[in-house]
């Protein structure tokens, strides 16, 4: 209820708060995305997607992430507070699935592909 | 280039508690909440593609990368006209942010349509939801997608619509920022889906 807020009560203006780019400025972001997203598409057809070549892959789509969003989406140039309540969701999806990805054994162990009777305990359930 | 030299304004401040919009720290939350929901469907895709298929053809072994490299670029280009909507509105150029507005709205569209496409094609090649796990998991995360991409071209559309009935005016820019934001999280979505479910194979 905004209206009834006492002005005590009110924040000051965020000092984080800055201009947004000019229309020419948001045209070169999108050209750098489109780059990126080419480099990508590149690598599967000539490298095979493991080791350095899926480190890039993943840090270009990690880039491309973080320009979005702090381009197009201003958490670049908005209140830190829209930063923090988004990142905080993007961090925790990231820690939790990656604690349910490695308790599915996904990482560096192929027991989901094994037979059943090979499998450690806990992957005889993942099935 | 007039557009250069007049960088869209900044944020008034607003009189809440946080100093922020508390419509735009919804939809910040909002988003947030997403990240989980996105991530639960992604990582059990992974999961179900290391398993092996026992009926049916792979998923992976169905993507046309070319056609799908295409949409991912209609993706980027709508965010792209996204923004320049809400920097026309900002600076009183409705007319402009109209045509950005729709543009955004046909492009969305078209990226729809190349999924429905898509769609199509993999279960004339045998692979449906139920075919097998892998099959099921790709369906629920691309599909869950396209919901959502469907969804903010309806609101572009609405937003189209207030804009033409002069119910959208400058003060009231922050309206098209927050479809904005819901926007461009799609396009975000996307760029990991692209990545993690396209490119990179097991």
């Amino acid at each position: 209820m905004t209206a009834t807020l006492e002005p005590e009560h009110i924040a000051p203006p965020d000092e984080n708060a800055h201009r947004h780019p000019s229309d020419f400025e948001y045209v070169k972001v999108a050209l750098v995305l489109m780059v990126f997203t080419s480099i990508e598409i590149f690598i599967p057809y000539h490298f095979e997607v493991s080791g350095i070549a899926f480190v890039i892959m993943l840090l270009l789509m990690a880039t491309k992430f973080g320009v979005v969003t702090a381009f197009f989406m201003h958490l670049r140039f908005d209140s830190h507070l829209f930063r923090r309540v988004f990142f905080a969701g993007v961090f925790l999806a990231v820690f939790v699935y990656l604690i349910v990805m490695s308790t599915f054994h996904l990482f560096g162990h192929d027991s989901v592909t094994q037979p059943l009777d090979e499998r450690p305990p806990i992957a005889r359930y993942t099935h | 280039m007039t557009d250069a030299a007049l960088p869209a304004p900044a944020h008034d401040a607003h009189p809440t508690s946080t100093g922020v919009s508390n419509e735009k720290l919804g939809m910040w939350c909002f988003l947030g909440s997403e990240c989980l929901l996105f991530g639960g469907l992604i990582s059990v895709f992974l999961i179900d593609r290391a398993k092996p298929v026992l009926k049916g053809p792979k998923v992976s072994s169905l993507y046309d990368i070319p056609f799908t490299s295409v949409s991912s670029f209609v993706l980027v280009m709508s965010s792209l006209t996204m923004v320049l909507a809400l920097a026309a509105i900002q600076r009183g150029e409705h007319r402009r942010a109209r045509t950005w507005i729709l543009t955004t709205a046909t492009l969305g569209s078209a990226f729809v349509a190349g999924q429905v496409y898509e769609f199509t094609t993999f279960v004339h090649e045998g692979m449906g939801f139920t075919t097998n796990l892998q099959s099921s998991a790709f369906y629920a995360l691309t599909g869950f997608h396209g919901v959502h991409v469907t969804l903010g071209i309806i609101m572009l559309l609405s937003l189209y619509t207030l804009s033409l009935r002069g119910k959208l005016p400058t003060e009231k820019s922050e309206t098209v920022e927050i479809v904005g934001l819901y926007w461009h999280f799609v396009d975000v979505v996307w760029i990991v889906i692209f990545t993690v479910v396209y490119l990179i194979k097991p």
